[in-house]
């Protein structure tokens, strides 16, 4: 199933061209660009592995996409999102996340029901 | 004007994409900030005219490859190799060469890390920095120790080799130091040496030009020298160019900072009743020659003496 969140998840996936244009706008606004990746996109799960440090001084769009194809080569299979983070409320908010790569089979979201207590039912989801 | 199918320009007019590209800007600066140095802005203009040519082939679809424009600076002590790097940095973001035209400098201890494992990223980190921009690396032979096998210089060198062959259309490469030194640099790492294709270098200035340059830097902030002084400054570089260390316009800039510490202390032992604008920013012949320049020497240079200053 395509797993979608964050930013332009109604549209098709960005090709290179289209993510570093959202890159170097990321970096026109002056907030800083990191890279995250996981194996388990659940959406529960909020905290993603962190690709190397966020990175606060880049000037061209450039830079970040070096580090996405470094981390497209050490991780093909992983979902890889870019995030954008706004530090003039004195914390970093996340102002951007969108997906840049997605594993070529992607992971079901999976509905257990389980019978509970009377006849009241009970849920969880998870990823297989 | 009629339109191509392919939208390609059939004629183009050189002069004019000279003044629209805000390059003539750019030399013109040259001109006026940087005093001497003939043969460095010679090789500028001729770098200029062979990218607005290049760009204009392009346009044209007559060419398709990237020129490589890495360059290297060589030269002494203040001969002006970074101010000239900051400037090519906006020439070539005029040009659309890089596409954002900041100069991110940087020496051996930005790039080479302390322990095994620590290089590759730092050099990484500085370059994804320079990435669209101009990194320009001082003192570059630096990087490579030929009595150090183990060096981790060699693997800041490996990185910058790649980056400058596969991302020649996002940065270039400027790398500036002494002549002689460069010149073994170079022969020990052959591969910089085809992968820079400017090689420029930037000679001494003589007497007089580093005499209007230091009436320059005075201007700049507003002081100037008494006519006495002027010709004490003319001596002062003669004298001083013989001696140890002497580094070009950085040795003026020192000469002219002690002076006008001199000149504020002056003003505050004599002065009695108010000064004027004028008091304020004139240098004097005496604020010049209580330099020990005139009388031999450093005393860093005359070991057994009291004071290290000037």
């Amino acid at each position: 199933m395509r797993i979608t969140q964050g930013c332009f998840s109604f549209l098709p996936d960005l090709d290179d061209v289209q993510i570093t244009a959202q890159v170097q706008y990321i970096l026109d606004k002056g907030w800083a660009v990191s890279l995250e990746y996981t194996y388990d996109p659940h959406p529960r799960n909020t905290y993603w592995e962190m690709w190397g440090h966020p990175m606060f001084d880049l000037r061209d769009a450039k830079g970040a996409m070096m580090e996405l194809d470094e981390c497209r080569k050490a991780h093909p299979d992983a979902y890889i999102r870019i995030q954008a983070f706004d530090d003039t409320r004195g914390f970093e908010t996340v102002q951007m996340s969108f997906i840049v790569n997605r594993p070529s089979e992607e992971p079901k979201i999976h509905m257990q029901r389980t019978d509970f207590e009377g006849r009241s039912q009970k849920y969880a989801w998870d990823c297989r | 004007m009629h339109e191509e199918e392919t939208n390609r320009p059939t004629h183009i007019d050189l002069a004019a994409e000279y003044e629209a590209s805000g390059v003539a800007e750019v030399l013109r600066e040259l001109d006026e900030e940087l005093i001497g140095l003939a043969p460095v802005k010679q090789r500028i203009r001729e770098t200029a005219a062979l990218l607005l040519v290049d760009k204009a082939r392009r346009d044209m679809g007559l060419s398709t490859e990237t020129p490589t424009l890495h360059m290297s600076f060589t030269g002494n002590p203040g001969t002006g190799k970074t101010t000239v790097a900051r400037m090519m940095a906006g020439l070539l973001h005029r040009l659309g060469y890089v596409r954002k035209g900041h100069l991110v400098s940087v020496t051996r201890d930005d790039l080479v890390g302390q322990y095994i494992g620590h290089t590759a990223p730092k050099t990484k980190d500085v370059l994804k920095k320079a990435m669209g921009g101009v990194l320009f690396i001082d003192e570059a032979y630096y990087l490579y120790k030929p009595d150090n096998e183990r060096d981790y210089g060699q693997e800041a060198i490996e990185i910058l080799l790649q980056v400058m062959e596969n991302n020649r259309d996002d940065l270039v490469v400027i790398m500036a130091g002494y002549a002689d030194r460069m010149d073994r640099f170079f022969s020990a790492n052959p591969g910089f040496r085809s992968r820079i294709a400017h090689h420029i270098d930037f000679p001494d200035y003589t007497d007089d030009e580093l005499l209007r340059i230091s009436e320059l830097m005075l201007s700049e902030q507003n002081y100037e020298f008494d006519a006495a002084a002027e010709t004490a400054m003319a001596e002062y570089i003669g004298l001083r160019r013989t001696q140890p260390h002497f580094a070009n316009a950085r040795s003026i800039r020192n000469a002219l900072d002690r002076a006008r510490l001199r000149q504020a202390n002056r003003l505050f032992s004599e002065a009695k009743g108010p000064l004027d604008a004028k008091a304020l920013s004139t240098i004097t012949e005496a604020d010049l020659r209580a330099s020990r320049v005139y009388s031999g020497g450093l005393d860093v240079d005359r070991p057994l003496q009291k004071e290290a200053a000037e």
